[in-house]
């Protein structure tokens, strides 16, 4: 039966949501995508060469009003059998109010496509195992996690439809304001992450960091000590009690490798660790390794990757 | 004011992950467990300021069985008033939410607090689940709360960026980084827990909705390359050519 596929997009659309229609096209090929945000119809449209047959976008309700979203989406979640959201911020307000609302079991952190007893695999003990969850429910909910399924395109198109519906609730949710950091990239979606620890001695010491990151167009991250002493800012902090991240490539500089930390960037598929200590308990998670010290390695690193993008 | 701490027990970040029968259970064998660290760190700790400042009475709840007193004890010696336990192992957290939501109707609480997720299923799922029950505002992953008057001044994290949200009271809100800072026990924290009040009450029978049938460990990885520190032209080419990811 159907799929409902739930987004928020704001100007083009990411990444994120192609993953989610592909995964949404690969458990069924019905897959009506319900949006809020102020993406144009122009750039939902995308959406078609994904496997989206129809959108429906409702520009009235505001995403953070979680409870506004989960009614709205409630009221249509019969026609559905798999319900789809991003393990993303919006993901984890508007899903569990859904699972409640609609009593459909929600699974949460999806990493894979169901397997065919059904069992989804979700990640689980903060990247240190996997688990495989089963829905007791006719209607699953699924929560999938950025870089779990690369978006394919297939070619197609699909309408757009817009409505207005604003279901009314008990409690009030305003905007006050949104605080953007300039051109960052979100830390959660990137591919490419360049993280550094303790060992770079100092918050003065994030220029070569962040030229290493865009080099690669690559977002930053940093361990937890780094951010609790105010280097870096509280949402670049991973690991078992920061964010939880999956990128292709995760770059450590001057990390020391502590299980705490590995438990938020296990998922990457690449690692490399530059580190003075040969003996750092990071390399034995790491694919690739450079015994050395940051402030030499970190910009002949940043050269070399510019020679390569130069050329390629 | 009154605010409800919702805490769960959590293995400690050191522990060894592994499973047993058939990897359908977490081998607890050896495992220590902890109040989870959003719910003490930034949850309660949360909790416990706005007491300070305003006055609240601050109720922790878990739903768990009797070898979750410790936990327990460890949040009221941190500084919570009274703590509930409603007597269940849970099942998944539907269930849990249920029980939750059950014991708040009765209550009226004002702000019900939660930890952002469990560090050992992630899920991020009871308090929102917990807000649909009760038909209030949910706020997901929060750094920062200030309450003014009927409304709490929230802060929240969003794709690229941070969220200022006001939101009408009652409601529910999970905590994470940047809410509090840790509190350690003192041995007058610790002395005062053990004769403060820990209700025990039956949990309602409620069917999950999903359930876990096996656990994997991720594969593990060969080992480590080692690049010289001057051939960093190799490690470019690896990342292109072998690895694939640039
Ligand atoms: C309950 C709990 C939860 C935690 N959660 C997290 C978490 O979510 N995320 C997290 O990151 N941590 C977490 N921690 C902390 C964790 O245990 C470590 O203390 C922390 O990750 C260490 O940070 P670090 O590697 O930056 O610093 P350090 O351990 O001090 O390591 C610095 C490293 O830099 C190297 N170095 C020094 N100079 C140089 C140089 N010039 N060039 C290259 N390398 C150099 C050193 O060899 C060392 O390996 C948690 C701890 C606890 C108890």
């Amino acid at each position: 039966m159907a799929t409902l596929v739930y987004l928020h997009a704001t100007e083009n659309i990411g990444k994120g949501s192609l993953e989610l229609v592909t995964y949404a096209r690969k458990i069924d090929s019905d897959v009506t995508v319900f949006v809020t945000g102020e993406a144009p119809n122009a750039s939902l449209e995308t959406l078609g060469a994904y496997g989206a047959k129809e959108i429906i976008v409702n520009r009235v309700l505001s995403v953070s009003n979680n409870q506004q979203v989960c009614a709205w989406l409630a009221q249509h979640a019969a026609n559905y059998s798999t319900i789809l959201f991003s393990h993303d911020f919006n993901g984890r307000s508007i899903a569990p109010r859904l699972s409640v609302r609609i009593k459909a079991g929600l699974i949460s952190g999806a990493v894979s496509l169901p397997e065919t007893n059904g069992a989804i695999k979700v990640n689980v003990f903060s990247g240190k195992a996997f688990g495989f969850v089963k829905c007791l429910t006719e209607t699953r909910i699924i929560s999938l996690l950025p870089n779990s399924i690369a978006p394919e395109l297939i070619g197609g198109t699909c309408t757009v439809r817009e409505v207005n519906e604003q279901p009314s609730t008990q409690g009030t949710i305003a905007v006050l304001e949104v605080k953007k950091p300039e051109g960052a990239i979100p830390l959660p979606e990137a591919e490419l992450v360049v993280s550094a620890g303790r060992g770079l001695k100092g918050p003065e010491n994030w220029g070569m960091v962040e030229d290493l990151a865009e080099a690669l167009g690559a977002a930053t991250a940093c361990s937890r000590p780094v951010a609790d002493i105010g280097w870096r800012p509280h949402h670049e902090h991973v690991g078992q009690t920061g964010v939880a991240i999956r990128p292709n490539l995760y770059i450590a500089i001057g990390i020391s490798g502590a299980i705490q930390h590995l438990a938020g960037v296990n998922g990457s598929k690449v690692i490399v660790v530059v580190n003075t200590d040969a003996e750092a308990p990071f390399f034995k998670a790491a694919d690739y390794g450079v015994i050395g010290d940051a402030f030499e390695v970190v910009p002949k690193l940043t050269e070399a990757v510019k020679k390569f993008k130069a050329q390629a | 004011m009154k605010i409800l701490v919702c805490i769960s027990k959590a293995p400690d970040t050191t522990s060894k992950i592994a499973f047993t029968n058939n990897n359908t259970s977490f081998d607890e064998n050896g495992v220590q467990y902890i109040v989870n660290p959003y719910d003490e760190w930034y949850a309660l700790v949360r909790a416990l300021e706005i007491k300070e400042s305003i006055g609240a009475e601050v109720t922790i709840i878990t739903v768990g069985t009797s070898n979750d007193e410790a936990i327990m004890r460890k949040a009221l010696a941190i500084g919570a008033d009274n703590a509930i336990r409603i007597d269940a192992e849970p099942t998944d957290a539907y269930f849990v939410a249920l029980q939750l939501a059950e014991f708040a109707k009765l209550n009226a609480y004002d702000l019900i607090l939660t930890g952002k997720e469990t560090i050992n299923f992630n899920g991020s799922q009871i308090g929102g689940m917990l807000a649909e029950c009760l038909d209030s505002p949910y706020v997901s992953v929060a750094s920062k709360l200030e309450v003014e008057g009927k409304n709490i001044r929230v802060e929240r994290e969003i794709t690229g960026g941070i969220e200022v949200l006001q939101v009408s009271l009652p409601a529910v809100v999970s905590c994470a980084k940047g809410m509090a800072e840790q509190r350690i026990p003192n041995m007058r924290g610790i002395m005062a827990a053990r004769t403060k009040p820990l209700e025990v009450r039956p949990a309602l029978p409620v069917d999950a909705l999903t359930s876990f049938s096996s656990y994997a460990s991720p594969a593990t990885k060969s080992a480590v390359k080692i690049i010289d520190a001057n051939a960093l032209d190799t490690l470019v080419a690896l990342l292109h050519n072998e690895a694939k990811v640039i």
